[in-house]
């Protein structure tokens, strides 16, 4: 593979729960345009770090945090304009989240706060973004309806649509498959193996062989603490560097 | 990157904006407080004689020579009207909380909630005015009483006033209690009545009781009905068919005549500082009351 | 509850079987005692409401007509109708609402969306609480020190306005609150995702979303503020104020003016010899604005219930 250069450095990040400690000093880098997988039993901090790389964390005033996780090379604690971060990141939360407007004020919602006006470049984004997630021959004849009454799984891919509507170059995907059935869930797989090589795509997950099916790289954490980090070949191989990594991808514990 | 600044810096001020608002009420509590406070501070500090004032039952505030403001005879007024309303708005506030809360079926209970919402709109200068026409005419009939403007009039006129929220107080606090309490003992066999006294009352013992509170401080502090309904003549009373006088209603009398900074407009004042500090104490209390009740 | 109700209440024939015995038919007798008793509590507090208000209408209905709301009080309130009341109340509530509104929500938006769980945010709820259990005769006190005279509003228009709008603060608060807090979580979280600030958030998404909610709160402040009598009376309302007949706006901001709530304290206790029918029908327009207005926001609350979008 090519050399590649990290889209987002994670040095020593600790988040502290009043006295919970969420994430116990992780460091590790996530490269340009790969999918990075992050898999790992329950309260292992996976949605925490993602909270923190869109400065969502920020929603948690009990939270603390310390060390560093730099974007782009800059610290996102300390970004001046945290919309702008945010912008850049896409983030698809588990369950589903139609917002109470239509399917096209929807995915429209974000160019317009971002202060896009335009008819017709509003048009033509919301249908590329229903394209790549997926949606768009599904809904075409009916974007003005409410977003709120599609099915689970056209809400989800609905807010992938909305997540890419920023045009972001970090796509955020936090266990998305949870609430969604096995066809949805491999139509949004498909979706991501296109977006593959587009953008940097992180894909929190709790089921191990999505990760191995999708991820270039994946990262094993559990309560807090960065278990092993490498590349598929390694982490799904028969012996990775940790003894516990292989017992939870092939699950003996988890 | 220039809309980003324009962006952060609008948004702070709209942030401060809404802080501004935030704190609007406890701004306005303590104005409240203060202006009250202000008005009357000079009479308390220099003339006023506490003992005189919360044990004479001689308000003489406008005598020529003796002027005098003792006011145990509005504080029973107030008392006795508040007792007598609580007396009959709670069993029956209560009593429609439970049914409402526990016998109604959704549509009968909707009914009976925005029933009771309409009775809680009737201003309460047309209280005071149902209590000069209809309800005098009926005491001065049942009970061949002279006048029918006392404390039995003042009474169920407050009571029919706090019933309101003594429902929806209490009818919220039967909520709170779970589903799995009432079928447990349905399940051990218990009768409906078994199930509230054993165990609704009790386990919304703090909210109804918090209920009661928040009536006591909206009959205490009612104005306009009392007003009109009592009497207005300061006296102790021996009966409820003896006329009365309440706080509230001798500010909202004596007020307009009282030339301003006078010591009887001072007066009047202090009263309002007493008012104020009886219901924020009343309300205080209710709220620790129902506090308790959530963090069990 | 339904399902307790179904469960204890024994009407299938193999649990009437099972109650033959006289101990399990005095527990029926009791249950259905206890029943008629409570109804009967209810019944007695909203039997009299409706008894009176019917009596009211009857009493008022001789004088009754569009007449009678269109024309002034004359001859020192002895004859006429209520217009010039009927107007200076519709003056205070536009005026209370007007400045009310905006705080009353806003407070709401910094209680639910900004403020943090603590010390300070529970001295603000606290304060809200006492706010909404000042007497009214205390913010009648307050009025009249801060606006009146500190502020040298005089006793207008404008000062009885801003002492209703502080009594009618906290009604608006507590519903926009609950209005608030019930749009989920999670479409906030959804709109901060995309990179939308708090402001755009809640102008976008919370207070659309929340509007049937806050316009309850709002109407019933419009209801309160019409019936006050007590915080208007030393801070603008007066006894009479003489007015053109068909005049539709004939109060300044810093005029004195009638009210129909005071009007209706005037003619029944402070004037002698009105007849009868010119109280009873003050009455009855005070009490048809304000059950009107109550009206309105229930119905306006079920209408936009049923169209609600998730």
């Amino acid at each position: 593979m090519v050399k590649q250069n990290p889209k987002i450095e994670i040095s020593d990040l600790k988040v502290r729960y009043d006295d919970v400690h969420a994430i116990n000093g992780i460091s590790f880098d996530i490269l340009e345009n790969e999918i990075f997988g992050i898999i790992g039993p329950a309260q292992s901090g996976k949605t925490t770090l993602l909270k923190v790389i869109n400065r969502t964390i920020d929603f948690s005033p009990e939270a603390r945090v310390t060390g560093r996780v730099k974007v782009d090379g800059k610290d996102v604690m300390r970004v001046g304009n945290v919309y702008a971060l945010r912008r850049k990141i896409g983030m698809v939360s588990p369950l589903p989240v139609g917002l109470p407007l239509s399917i096209y004020d929807n995915v429209a919602f974000a160019p317009r706060m971002a202060g896009i006006r335009e008819r017709s470049q509003l048009d033509e984004l919301v249908e590329k973004c229903l394209h790549q997630a997926a949606l768009w021959d599904e809904v075409k004849d009916r974007l003005h309806s409410l977003g709120t009454k599609l099915s689970g799984g056209q809400q989800q891919r609905l807010t992938i649509a909305r997540a890419l509507s920023h045009e972001p170059e970090i796509l955020c995907l936090d266990e998305f498959s949870i609430a969604i059935d096995p066809v949805t869930t491999m139509k949004i797989e498909d979706v991501l193996k296109q977006l593959r090589s587009k953008m940097t795509v992180i894909l929190v997950t709790n089921l191990v062989q999505q990760a191995r099916r999708l991820a270039d790289r994946t990262a094993f954490m559990m309560n807090g603490e960065l278990v092993e980090v490498g590349s598929n070949d390694v982490i799904f191989s028969d012996n990775p560097a940790n003894r516990k990594t292989y017992e939870y991808v092939n699950g003996i514990f988890g | 990157m220039g809309r980003g600044r324009l962006e952060i810096i609008a948004e702070s001020l709209i942030e401060w904006v809404i802080r501004l608002c935030g704190i609007s009420a406890i701004i306005f509590i303590f104005a409240i407080f203060l202006f009250v406070f202000k008005e009357g501070a000079e009479f308390l500090f220099n003339e006023l004689d506490l003992t005189e004032f919360f044990f004479s039952k001689e308000w003489y505030p406008t005598s020529g020579y003796n002027k005098r403001y003792g006011v145990l005879a509005l504080i029973v007024g107030t008392g006795s009207v508040t007792i007598l309303a609580m007396l009959i708005a709670v069993p029956f506030g209560l009593g429609a909380a439970v049914f409402i809360s526990e016998f109604c079926g959704p549509r009968l209970k909707e009914s009976l909630k925005i029933l009771i919402e309409l009775l809680a709109a009737i201003p309460s200068v047309v209280w005071g005015f149902i209590g000069l026409t209809v309800i005098n005419q009926l005491i001065i009939h049942v009970f061949n009483a002279p006048v029918g403007l006392n404390i039995l009039n003042g009474g169920i006129i407050l009571a029919l006033m706090s019933v309101p929220i003594i429902v929806s107080i209490g009818e919220d606090a039967l909520k709170a209690v779970p589903d799995s309490y009432r079928e447990a003992a349905v399940a051990m066999g218990a009768t409906r009545w078994q199930l509230i006294r054993r165990v609704l009352l009790p386990a919304a013992k703090n909210g109804l009781l918090a209920a009661a509170l928040l009536g006591v401080g909206r009959a205490v502090g009612e104005t306009m009905a009392v007003l009109m309904a009592t009497g207005h003549s300061v006296n102790m009373p021996n009966s409820v068919l003896d006329s009365v006088r309440t706080l509230t209603a001798t500010i909202a009398a004596e007020l307009g005549e009282a030339p301003v900074n006078s010591d009887h407009y001072q007066v009047l004042f202090i009263i309002g500082l007493l008012l104020f500090s009886i219901t924020f104490v009343v309300n205080m209390t209710a709220d620790l009351i129902v506090r308790g009740v959530r963090k069990k | 509850m339904s399902s307790v109700e179904s469960k204890s209440n024994p009407k299938g024939s193999g649990v009437r079987r099972f109650a033959e015995s006289a101990g399990i038919r005095r527990k029926f007798r009791q249950e259905a005692m206890v029943k008629w008793l409570l109804a009967g509590a209810t019944g007695m507090m909203l039997v009299p409401l409706i008894l009176i208000i019917a009596y009211l209408v009857f009493k008022a209905l001789p004088i009754l007509s569009v007449g009678f709301l269109l024309d002034n009080p004359v001859k020192g309130m002895r004859e006429g109708g209520v217009w010039a009341p009927f107007v200076g109340t519709m003056y205070l509530i536009v005026i209370s609402l007007a400045i009310a509104a905006p705080i009353g929500v806003l407070a709401a938006v910094y209680l639910n969306e900004y403020a943090r769980e603590g010390w300070f945010t529970r001295i603000i709820n606290l304060a809200v609480i006492n706010l909404a259990g000042v007497p009214s005769i205390v913010h009648a006190l307050f009025g009249l020190g801060a606006f009146v005279l500190f502020a040298g509003l005089g006793r207008s228009v404008l000062a009885a306005s801003l002492t209703l709008a502080i009594m009618t603060l906290p009604v608006i608060i507590a519903s926009t609150k609950e209005a608030l807090a019930s749009v989920p979580m999670s479409f906030r979280q959804a709109c901060w995702n995309v990179g939308a600030t708090r402001w755009q958030t809640i102008r976008h998404i919370v207070l659309p979303n929340s509007i049937s909610g806050i316009l309850t709160g709002i109407i019933l402040q419009v209801s309160r503020a019409a019936g006050e009598t007590a915080p208007i009376m030393f801070t603008g309302a007066v006894f009479f104020k003489k007015v053109q007949q068909g005049d539709m706006f004939p109060y300044g901001l810093l005029d004195q003016c009638m009210a129909l709530s005071m009007h209706l304290f005037t003619i029944s206790t402070q004037v002698p010899g009105v007849p009868m029918e010119l109280p009873y029908g003050t009455a009855v327009v005070l009490l048809a604005t304000v059950l009107l207005v109550n009206i309105c926001s229930i119905v306006l609350r079920v209408y936009l219930r049923s169209r609600k979008k998730w």
